[in-house]
């Protein structure tokens, strides 16, 4: 059925809302991550505990990322009045206990997980939870595979609002006067894109989707697109309407492809009730959107570089201006926002640039959604308004340091960005303040480091992407950060200088000053916040050729301490017969032989071996 | 077409049709199917990407009759498809092994560890990354990023998924390898 | 006009210039590398990837290529803050640290752009260490060598062939710090659809791109004693030739260069400006006999090889189209061969025959295997203007101290329409001089056929000669070709002659010619000494000529008669 005015709509969203089944829904986050840890097997687990009888009860709906991965597989219950319990680490044999709990019991063996998000478009922060769910509102509460769902959080109302009752030009305004700014990491104001395209003249123009996320650690896109695609697509077809485009175009990795069927259907679905398509909501606007496929680049992230993909090219950035807003497209005025930026707009919009701005700081209103990964207890994703503390986010909402061992670093911004460390941690965090503590936003990926990281191999290996993702078109990208990652394994392996420490800077300076594009610019910015940060960590490396975390092997020493036996199993081993002694008594290690491959130690059953 | 020194030049359509003559009525028939408009080479392109996807998803990789055919039809120079094709990473003009062994290289990945894996499985198949065995059953690749952190280190062989991977694991994961 | 700074002076340049040019202005020469522009046919190649260029624009966080940033209103630009000069000198050191240290022996020395960067810049040493690009080299046929280990991704060759020949044989291959530029599947350029035209080898700033050379191999003819060798000298190598040697651009250096030949120890220096007489002569004939016919027209000029080859490969539909005849230097070679052996009285296999031409696709057409006989080449070897002046000092000869001197008899007589077969427009001006002495009479008929000069990439004219309108059309650069046969093949053309060269503006502008990095001043004046030659020849007109005359009596009889076509037409194949 056709949807044509915003009174239809809101009749069928009371129509949605109205029909009370009484039953509490069990979510199940389905979600690529989900899916990985085991969450197929606990569907099935529920599935057929309902066709056991529990039909009447409950209703299992299968939803995307919770954002709770590192208690995959998750389920929440969740009756008609919002209360609700979750659990994770479920497996399918705690199910029958935990839907005999319910809401109120107690399951025996499983792990309730508290929530700590709270929606600011609906409710009251009472009680200072940290998280803030404006994008990833819908992300693990709806089913993505129904636009119903989609429906009863008033989606689509959004855009049947600009469309009925909206100029174009208030459409950029508004969004501008939210100060939403790109959420893919430079965080330039939406609005104004979308104003500069608007500003050209009538004719063919785009709104495209950058949904290739390529930030290693960063998957938050993807559980938008999988949990909430069309969230996305209203988005796009609002911006389009502001700036006068017919045309839409996601550009998503072809890596991704759980999130391209949902998109698939959200798209079929959309056009079914008009809110894609032509003559939308009973309009004479027109918006139809395709998907471009990505094929393994990360430098596609680069709004050019993605026209480029997308027209058949090589993805090679080109030197702006002229901008995309401007000559984009098939040479056509065109706005690339990212899938977060994207999935904000629609809020923004029924809510309003006032509401939007109580959220976040001045400077940055709003929130931020960060992938929670390396060194963590809770990994997963987490929303947060702007201005909170890594602090808040690491301790607080990421549990701690895995193991209890000692918080070394985060890096925020990918291989764009910097480390930061103890001192920054109570930085309120917005673009402007990771700037300053020589980072950046980037895309969101916040990767937690303890003290076994070696922060110099830490930014070699972000050299090592770069170099694999360079497109290779200009001088400082293609071959100055070839010699800045061969520094930095010299360093690793014992062969670096002070002056290679000082040349290290030098380069890192002059790629930051001349690369042609944000990928190059920023791809410097590992090494110089190591640098900054970690400085006496490279100093051991040249000066005294030492690893201080034990990693860079080509550094380590392993000796056999007074707890060997003489058992001899090291020796047995050695791939270089590097290991002699008699039998019980204790052996040693000739230095000359070893090659560091670590075998002794990890056959050794009286940690006789030390590495040092 | 046959020229007057004699010399007889097999068309890569023709050539592809007598060496798989099935998978290669699925590309043509997938190309005849795209909206594509005659002599709009700059539209056109934008259809390359996809052809080359779908190409590579029935052929398993990209040889050279294949960018020739996609070149015929689509009406590029075969020296950019060949751009196109080595500038993607999820491309390849060479065949690679039933079992793709992908160890994710993502930051959270690495932080855990990954680069062991790589080691390890390098050690086992005799190959080096992105390369193929011999016998044409494993292909050893990197990815950047699966979006699976929370299961670190990630590897991942053809769809199947495991986490949380150590260097003890790898045997098991080849044995899971079985034609 | 847009108002801004640089270095302090205010400087009002056209709105869309870039800051290159706005510096130019003012007399400053902003160092640049992998830009390129070709004023005189409007093409620019603005990548901006080397990144040599920089400056400091204020208030902009990083550095700006001047090359394609454009000037903004009230614009504060500094061209050469330390900042910026380190900048540039980082990116030679970085371009340097990936590339072979072979100057003295590599075959740009001192032709290199980036070798005179670095000099410029006073590098003294390498400072970055670390992994080489490493290519095998492709010397596979004869005409180009491309050693890619050599490349800096300039992809000025992308651009001349791809945008201005639309051959479209090169193309940005791989990525990152493996990124360089090949054909498909890193192909050997014989295996492609290259035309051997050479404009790469102009555009490319270092040594990535050569000729494969033959200049020890003709020092090893030249003292064979069992050999006879002659050479001929193409139209448009006596305008050029003198650059090498430090003379201005546009000086006319024939009888230096029949000199140099001379001292070097050719036994007979003979011009292909006299087969290029013998062309018209059977061209012209075709031309007639086709529009009598009126079938088969347009006639298309067949004497540019690269140009052959891109209709070999791209137009397998229009093979009928272009003349049979050959091109004038395998005219000479089939000639030599054959008549002038005869004549001498020796064995065409100990005959050899050298061509000096401006053209690297000359030298792949003395490779084709229908030009020659039994086994022995009619076109021995062909050497660029750019080699023989390499072997003229080689030889110690001090060119600007020769006497002048003339060519040998009897292939060394020619008329001022032949040397005009080095402009673009010149074939088909020279046809129109001949078919209008045939039908009018050579009194009075018209030599000047100014409309179809200069350096413009499709021109058209409308003569009329005894009569008859004459509709013509001369292109040259491939990519300017190549509309124009699309228009034929739409049927949307009317034409009964159209000059084809591949090279923008003709041979002057040849792939074997001195290196013009760009300077096209230097096509123009090559272009205008082309012109002069011709006024300053007694007979400008291909069938006046006497030894042309005496031939066809010797020995050929007429023109297109059986033993023309035998030693002077060929045919073409789809390819």
């Amino acid at each position: 059925m056709r949807i044509n005015s915003l009174e239809a709509l809101k009749d069928y969203k009371s129509r949605l809302c109205g029909v009370s089944s009484g039953k509490t829904s069990i979510l199940m986050s389905l979600g690529t991550c989900g899916l990985a840890a085991g969450g197929a097997k606990v569907a099935d687990a529920i599935r057929a505990e309902l066709d056991k009888g529990l039909s009447g009860k409950y209703e299992a709906v299968s939803v995307g990322c919770m954002g709770l991965c590192y208690c995959e597989p998750t389920i929440e219950l969740r009756d008609e009045a919002g209360r609700s319990a979750i659990y994770g680490h479920v497996t399918p044999e705690q199910i029958p206990a935990i839907l005999a709990a319910g809401l109120d019991g107690e399951a025996a063996g499983a792990t309730k997980v508290k929530r700590t998000w709270y929606y600011p478009e609906e409710e009251e922060n009472k009680d200072g939870v940290l998280q803030a769910r404006i994008a990833l509102r819908n992300t693990g509460r709806i089913d993505p595979e129904k636009i119903d769902d989609y429906l009863k959080y008033d989606g689509y109302q959004a855009l049947g609002k600009v469309l009925k009752t909206m100029a174009p030009e208030a459409v950029s305004q508004e969004i501008l006067d939210a100060m939403l700014r790109g959420r893919g990491g430079a965080g330039f104001p939406t609005g104004k894109k979308w104003q500069f395209a608007a500003a050209q003249p009538k004719g063919q123009k785009y709104m495209i989707c950058n949904a290739d996320e390529g930030d290693p650690g960063a998957f938050m896109d993807r559980a938008v697109l999988e949990g909430d695609p069309h969230s996305v697509l209203e988005a796009m077809a609002i911006g389009a309407y502001a700036i006068g485009a017919d045309k839409g175009i996601i550009y998503i990795r072809a890596e991704y492809p759980l999130a391209i069927e949902r998109l698939q259907k959200a798209i079929k679905q959309a056009r079914e009730m008009g809110f894609l398509g032509k003559g939308i909501f009973g309009t004479s606007f027109d918006f139809d959107i395709e998907l471009k496929y990505g094929a393994g680049a990360f430098v596609c992230g680069e709004e050019t570089a993605l026209i480029h993909s997308i027209e058949g090219k090589r993805g090679e950035p080109t030197f702006k201006p002229p901008f995309p807003a401007i000559q984009g497209l098939w040479k056509k005025p065109t706005v690339v926002n990212n899938v977060e930026t994207y999935a904000n707009v629609a809020a923004i919009i029924r809510k309003g640039a006032a509401w939007f701005k109580s959220v976040g700081t001045s400077g940055s209103p709003g929130t931020k959604v960060f992938a929670l990964a390396g060194k963590i207890n809770c990994v997963g994703l987490v929303e947060v308004p702007m201005g909170t503390t890594l602090r808040d986010i690491i301790f607080g909402l990421g549990g701690g340091i895995l193991n209890n061992r000692g918080f070394k670093a985060v890096q925020t911004g990918g291989p764009s960005g910097g480390c930061i460390t103890t001192k920054n941690l109570d930085t309120p965090i917005d673009y402007e303040t990771l700037k300053s503590i020589g980072s950046m936003m980037g895309s969101g990926g916040m990767i937690v480091m303890d003290e076994d990281n070696c922060m110099v191999n830490i930014a070699r290996f972000f050299l090592d992407f770069t170099c694999d993702e360079s497109c290779g078109k200009c001088t400082p990208c293609r071959i100055g950060n070839r010699r800045l990652y061969e520094m930095l394994t010299d360093i690793c392996r014992g062969k670096g200088t002070e002056e290679t420490l000082e040349e290290l800077r030098t380069l890192s300076n002059v790629i930051k000053d001349t690369a042609l594009c944000g990928l190059g610019q920023t791809s410097p910015n590992p090494v110089l916040s190591t640098l900054d940060n970690f400085f006496e960590e490279y100093e051991a490396h040249v000066k005294e050729k030492r690893c201080p975390a034990g990693v860079c092997t080509a550094l380590l020493k392993f000796t056999i301490n007074d707890n060997c036996i003489g058992c001899g199993l090291c020796a047995k081993n050695c791939p270089t017969g590097a290991i002699s002694g008699k039998v019980k008594s204790k052996h040693v290690i000739d230095q000359d032989k070893c090659i560091k491959c670590g075998v002794c130690q990890q056959k050794c059953k009286f940690k006789a071996i030390d590495k040092k | 077409m046959t020229c007057c020194c004699e010399c007889s030049k097999e068309k890569a359509l023709d050539k592809l049709m007598r060496l798989e003559p099935e998978k290669t009525s699925e590309l043509t028939a997938f190309i005849d199917g795209l909206p594509l408009v005659a002599g709009d080479v700059e539209k056109n392109r934008g259809f390359l990407v996809e052809t080359l996807h779908r190409a590579q998803g029935i052929f398993g990789y990209l040889p050279v009759e294949v960018q020739q055919v996609v070149s015929e039809r689509l009406g590029l120079t075969r020296s950019e498809i060949y751009g196109v094709i080595s500038f993607y990473s999820y491309f390849t003009d060479k065949p690679i092994g039933r079992y793709k062994i992908n160890v994710c290289l993502g930051t959270a990945c690495f932080v855990k560890g990954a680069a062991k894996i790589v080691d390890e499985l390098k050690a086992k198949l005799g190959v080096d990354e992105g390369e193929t065995t011999a016998d044409q059953k494993f292909f050893l690749g990197a990815l950047r990023c699966v979006g699976s952190c929370s299961l670190a280190p990630v590897v991942m062989v053809n769809n199947r998924v495991y986490g949380n991977v150590t260097p003890d694991m790898v045997d098991q994961i080849l044995a899971d390898c079985e034609d | 006009m847009i108002n801004l700074k640089i270095n302090n002076t205010p400087v009002s340049v056209p709105e869309g210039s870039t800051i290159l040019e706005a510096a130019e202005t003012l007399g400053l020469k902003i160092p640049t590398l992998c830009h390129i522009k070709w004023d005189c046919f409007n093409t620019e190649h603005r990548c901006g990837s080397c990144r040599v260029c920089v400056v400091e624009v204020t208030g902009r966080p990083n550095l700006a290529p001047s090359c394609c940033t454009p000037v903004a209103e009230g614009m504060d630009v500094h061209t050469n803050t330390s900042r910026a000069i380190r900048a540039r000198r980082t990116m030679l050191e970085l371009l340097l640290s990936n590339h072979p240290k072979d100057c003295l022996v590599c075959s740009k020395n001192q032709e290199c752009e980036l070798q005179r960067l670095a000099s410029a810049f006073n590098i003294h040493h390498i400072k970055y260490e670390g992994a080489q690009s490493e290519f095998p080299v492709d010397e596979n046929g004869a005409a180009i060598r491309r050693d890619m280990s050599k490349c800096i991704m300039c992809r000025r060759c992308e651009t001349a062939c791809n945008v201005v020949q639309t051959v479209g044989v090169l193309s940005g291959v791989n990525r990152g710090f493996n990124a360089v530029v090949a054909p498909e599947n890193f192909a050997q350029l014989t295996d492609t659809a290259c035309t051997f035209c050479g404009q790469c080898v102009q555009a490319c700033p270092v040594g990535a791109l050569t000729e494969i050379g033959y200049k020890d191999e003709v020092w090893e003819q030249l003292n064979n004693p069992k050999k006879t060798v002659i050479v001929q000298t193409a139209p448009a190598v006596r305008v050029a030739i003198g650059e090498e040697f430090g003379f201005q651009a546009g000086e006319i250096s024939t009888g230096k260069l029949v000199a140099a030949l001379r001292r070097i120890g050719f036994a007979k220096v003979f011009d292909t400006d006299w087969s290029a007489d013998l062309t018209i002569m059977e061209e012209s004939t075709e031309l007639l006999e086709r529009i009598k016919s009126g079938e088969n027209l347009p006639l298309l000029t067949s004497c540019c090889p690269g140009w052959v080859n891109f209709l070999e490969h791209q137009f397998p539909d229009l093979l009928h189209m272009p003349s049979t005849a050959k091109s004038p230097q395998q005219m000479f070679g089939a000639i030599a061969k054959s008549y002038y052996a005869e004549k001498i009285g020796i064995d065409p296999s100990d005959l050899i025959v050298v061509s000096i031409m401006p053209c690297l696709a000359k030298k792949y057409e003395a490779s084709r295997p229908e030009f020659a006989n039994d086994g022995v080449r009619d076109v021995d070897y062909v050497l660029s203007t750019r080699e023989l002046a390499s072997m003229i000092k080689e030889a110690g000869i001090v060119f600007d101290r020769l006497p002048d001197e003339q060519y040998d008899n009897p292939l060394g007589e020619s008329t001022g329409a032949a040397v005009i077969f080095g402009a673009s427009g010149g074939v088909l001006e020279a046809a129109l001089r001949t078919v209008a002495g045939w039908l009018e009479g050579d009194k009075d008929s018209p030599i000047d056929f100014v409309a179809v000069r200069g350096l413009e990439g499709i021109k058209e004219a409308t003569v009329t000669i005894a009569g008859i309108e004459l509709k013509a059309a001369v292109a040259s650069g491939l990519g300017n070709v190549r509309k124009l046969l699309e228009r034929i093949q739409r049927g949307e053309t009317q034409y009964h002659a159209i000059e084809v060269m591949a090279c923008p503006g003709g041979c002057i502008n040849g792939g074997g010619q001195p290196y013009n990095h760009g300077n096209t001043a230097i096509l123009e004046a090559r272009k205008d000494a082309i012109y002069r030659a011709d006024k300053g020849l007694p007979i400008r007109k291909s069938h006046l000529n006497p030894s042309i005359v005496k031939i066809y009596e010797e020995y050929l009889g007429k023109p297109n008669s059986e033993k023309a076509h035998k030693l002077l037409h060929t045919h073409y194949h789809a390819k």
